[in-house]
């Protein structure tokens, strides 16, 4: 980690957060991203657009968790069986 | 693996200390068990530097898968008391689903993250009062020593980041803003602590949605009717 400050340091007293720190945050962030990380240009992708694809992964993965449990839902009120079926299941597994 | 599950038997007023000792009776377990139907996500555990392997290991999705197996038959039981079981409440029942859900990814978490904590924290407050936003000052009462890690690291309300670039810093600030208040309990932290949690909660996130997916397609297999005793093809 080569020491890239910047010029214009902002004394913030007690602790600072370092750029370098940041930029390692939105990189291992990049990674997490499906369609950021198979992109392979790591150091071309800019923060924003990092922060940006991050916030729209995160409203999908909370829609989808919204659809499967209102599935859920309908399946275990559906049959009244599915339960019992369900730890046979597993208990069989 | 019939005694693993056996585990689970015990009567739902369980609390989380006792679930913790559930955990680690399946580590010993889960150490020989075939991979199962449930974990399609292979142990990657470098995915990227060996920072987060354990919301991708085959054992924690294991455990979150039968924590919220549990936390689901509680969210039945309290509906098919309630004696609407087939009311148009069915968003409410989603809902309720999803919050078992989240307790359930909180618990897995183990209170070593912000937003697993903020999970449970408001838990706690929708119980005692109604409806309300639980406000900041009321969490680090909640929490125990490991929020000194996070006070060290700066919770400041001005970011006072040094600049990424000359031009993009307030973009990048208010990107990051809304990101944590995307991500539970991290509305007023500092933008290293938002992409820090950023970071485990996508990956419990996935966890979450392999899993329930996964559920949904056993239960699916079970709700046709004639199938109740042939196991769908795994």
């Amino acid at each position: 980690m080569s020491g890239r400050r910047s010029r214009s340091r902002q004394s913030s007293g007690t602790t600072r957060i370092s750029e370098d720190q940041i930029n390692d945050l939105v990189i291992k962030l990049q990674q997490l991203l499906p369609e950021l990380r198979d992109s392979h240009r790591s150091d071309k992708v800019s923060a924003a657009r990092v922060l940006q694809d991050t916030c729209n992964y995160i409203r999908n993965l909370h829609r989808e968790v919204d659809d499967l449990s209102e599935r859920l839902s309908e399946l275990l009120a559906n049959s009244d069986t599915a339960q019992a079926a369900l730890l046979r299941s597993l208990l069989t597994q | 693996m019939a005694s693993l599950f056996s585990d689970n038997e015990q009567p739902p007023t369980n609390s989380n200390s006792s679930s913790t000792v559930l955990v680690r009776k399946k580590k010993s377990l889960s150490a020989s068990s075939p991979s199962s139907s449930r974990g399609n996500a292979a142990s990657l555990p470098t995915r990227d530097g060996d920072s987060h392997p354990r919301w991708r290991s085959e054992k924690q999705q294991r455990i979150y898968s039968a924590k919220l197996i549990q936390a689901l038959k509680q969210v039945r039981l309290s509906s098919s008391s309630s004696a609407t079981t087939s009311s148009p409440t069915a968003h409410k029942r989603g809902k309720a689903v999803r919050e078992a859900a989240d307790r359930a990814l909180a618990v897995s978490a183990r209170g070593r993250t912000l937003w697993s904590r903020a999970i449970l924290a408001n838990r706690i407050k929708l119980k005692f009062r109604k409806q309300k936003r639980p406000r900041q000052t009321v969490i680090p009462a909640v929490t125990t020593v490991v929020t000194t890690g996070a006070s060290s690291r700066g919770r400041k309300r001005r970011v006072s980041v040094v600049r990424l670039n000359k031009k993009s810093l307030p973009t990048v600030n208010r990107k990051v803003r809304s990101l944590g208040r995307l991500v539970p309990g991290c509305k007023k932290e500092s933008v290293p602590v938002i992409l820090e949690e950023a970071t485990d909660y996508i990956q419990a996130l996935e966890m979450q949605v392999r899993a329930m997916n996964s559920l949904v397609e056993l239960l699916s297999g079970y709700s046709t009717p004639g199938s109740d005793s042939a196991p769908p093809p795994i």
